[in-house]
């Protein structure tokens, strides 16, 4: 299918771009680092209240680390295809065959490859700083998974957004009116019970929940694997969804010209 | 050669049953209110180079998007190779190729990774594709800087890489939306050259846009001139050119005059006609150049306008757009300009 042969080359077009700039994966890192030793210090004793199943409150941030690391690397994804578009480059690939979809999976596939190693990164380096995955070699990749899904959901949101406004400063904008909001009306710092009322019942319509609760579902010793299972199939259906969206934004940029 | 009427338009060469480019009654308004497109119609002989002439604004750009299925008319027909472009737009782009105005490489891939990710999406694949990329570099004599990053090429390596992209697929049509704009003279003189041996050996149809007088005279069979959405003029350079009776008689001021002021002492000049302001000057024709020259310096010498020179020359398609439009390309350059405070369409 054409579709799928398109993807596998945009995707290698990305990568190839990404190999040549590596450091881009380490400096997006960098951010994901600071929260990782800030947040884990300053909150490192909210584990004593009642509510919290752990009592190591690093191994409780990290999949919340690495979930918000793909929430942002998901929603900035728009700035790429900005600069294809500046540059000429979406316009010619519009007047070719190509896919259009293809045009798109091909940009989110290549972001959650690099968004996976930057999540292993992360993982280690989590590790080396006292958190424990009792899920081990399950539960790891099914949290990378998670993320990866909810990266690529944002990650094609993202670029829809960029093909309507083609402003930078529009996605950056957006990005971060949304973004930051989300990761705090989820469980990322604070177990769920703890939560006032309200934040409660946003944080079930909020697909960062999902991500974060699939992924720290998967890491416990014994996990339940329905819950895991529904909140992937619920992220996997958010995914196709954003990808029909991003695609016919295709529509709304030609339309324009 | 055929003058084409403003209101409604029919030109001879749209009879043409093996056109490769047909265009009829195209009009295009943006949702801004801008209107790009007010009817155009022209076609294109099979195999032959056509030059869409006219200032930046005049509706190029709009057309060559329309044609390539990259925008829509708001209503008219065009077909390009027989396929209709707003039925059956996924089957036009198998067979065209489209170098844009605005050039389409990807800066931070090699050349040869850009034309071989191109003939990708056209289905291209193995030694096939290798052998076409390599045949595309050595034409463009790009096969040195093959495996450089695209970053590092100069502007007109760059052009000539976004023709090859065009070309990969060896499409049967190729629209090139100014090609050597922003170009330095040298590249631009190579890129006729290229262009002008495309044409000759494989018997493709180009459909060539450019506000280059010289450009649209030295490579295209047929040209036509197009002001404010509509053609006014189709013709081969030379017979646009024979339409002109007499010589293009240029007097460069000191200063800029007022119009009036240089309308009033010339109008009683004989021999000479179609009077236009042009910045610190003015432009007219006249029947013998050189005889109506020392009229022409007497009577503004008279009115205490000073002049800094006089130039006779030879019609040029300049002239031709300064009849059919009432303006110089350069007027109406600026003129567009500043309606659309540098907004590119």
């Amino acid at each position: 299918m054409k579709v799928i042969s398109d993807s596998f080359y945009m995707t290698q077009r990305h990568l190839m771009a990404l190999m040549r700039q590596p450091f881009w994966i380490v400096f997006m890192l960098v951010q994901p680092v600071i929260w990782l030793l800030l947040y884990g210090q300053l909150f490192r004793r909210v584990v004593e209240l009642p509510g919290f199943q752990t009592g190591n409150y690093i191994s409780f941030l990290m999949p919340g680390v690495v979930v918000t690391s793909a929430l942002f690397g998901g929603g900035w994804a728009g700035m790429g295809i900005i600069a294809d578009l500046e540059r000429g480059v979406i316009d010619r690939f519009l007047l070719t065959p190509v896919s259009r979809t293809a045009v798109i999976a091909g940009r989110i596939i290549a972001m959650c490859i690099s968004g996976a190693v930057q999540s292993c990164i992360l993982i280690s380096l989590g590790f080396l700083m006292g958190a424990r995955y009792g899920g081990g070699l399950v539960g790891i990749p099914l949290l990378l998974v998670s993320a990866m899904l909810m990266m690529a959901a944002f990650g094609a949101l993202s670029n829809a957004l960029a093909l309507v406004v083609r402003k930078e400063e529009s996605v950056i904008g957006a990005s971060n009116m949304l973004l930051l909001p989300m990761t705090f009306l989820a469980p990322i710092y604070m177990a769920k019970p703890l939560m006032p009322g309200w934040m409660q019942k946003a944080s079930l319509v909020n697909p960062v929940t999902w991500t974060v609760e699939a992924g720290r579902e998967a890491l416990r010793v014994s996990p339940n694997w329905s819950a895991v299972g529904i909140r992937l199939l619920i992220l996997l259906i958010f995914v196709l969804a954003s990808m029909w969206v991003a695609t016919r934004a295709f529509r709304i940029y030609q339309r324009s010209m | 050669m055929t003058a084409v009427n403003p209101t409604p338009a029919v030109s001879q060469s749209r009879a043409n049953p093996d056109a490769s480019i047909r265009a009829e009654g195209l009009v295009k308004t943006y949702p801004n209110g801008v209107q790009a497109l007010n009817g155009l119609s022209f076609s294109v002989a099979s195999g032959s180079v056509y030059a869409l002439l006219g200032p930046n604004g005049a509706g190029k750009s709009t057309t060559v998007k329309i044609l390539t299925t990259l925008s829509r008319a708001n209503s008219g027909s065009a077909t390009v190779a027989g396929i209709d472009v707003m039925r059956n737009p996924s089957a036009v782009r198998n067979v065209i190729g489209c170098v844009a105005q605005k050039s389409g490489v990807d800066a931070n891939a090699t050349g040869r990774e850009n034309l071989r990710l191109q003939g990708r999406f056209y289905g291209l694949g193995g030694a096939a594709l290798e052998d076409r990329i390599t045949e595309l570099l050595a034409r463009f004599r790009l096969s040195e800087a093959a495996d450089k990053i695209v970053r590092t090429f100069s502007g007109g390596m760059q052009r000539k890489l976004d023709i090859a992209l065009g070309l990969i697929h060896q499409p049967a049509v190729l629209f090139l939306d100014e090609p050597t704009t922003g170009l330095d003279p040298e590249a631009r003189a190579e890129l006729w050259e290229e262009i002008s041996r495309l044409s000759g050996q494989i018997g493709i149809t180009i459909l060539l846009t450019t506000h280059y007088l010289e450009e649209a005279d030295r490579l295209a069979q047929l040209v036509g001139i197009v002001d404010r959405g509509r053609l006014v003029a189709e013709g081969t350079p030379e017979g646009l050119k024979s339409e002109l009776r007499g010589d293009a008689v240029h007097v460069e001021f000191a200063q800029i005059e007022d119009e009036s002021r240089v309308h009033a002492a010339l109008a009683g000049v004989d021999g000479i006609a179609e009077i236009a302001l042009e910045g610190a000057g003015v432009r007219a024709r006249a029947q013998h150049g050189a005889s109506a020259a020392p009229g022409v310096l007497a009577a503004l010498d008279r009115a205490g306008i000073k002049a800094m020179s006089v130039r006779i020359a030879r019609p040029s398609l300049d002239d031709v757009y300064l009849k059919h439009t009432g303006r110089s390309l350069r007027d109406a350059e600026s003129e567009t300009a500043a309606q659309t405070k540098g907004g590119k369409r």
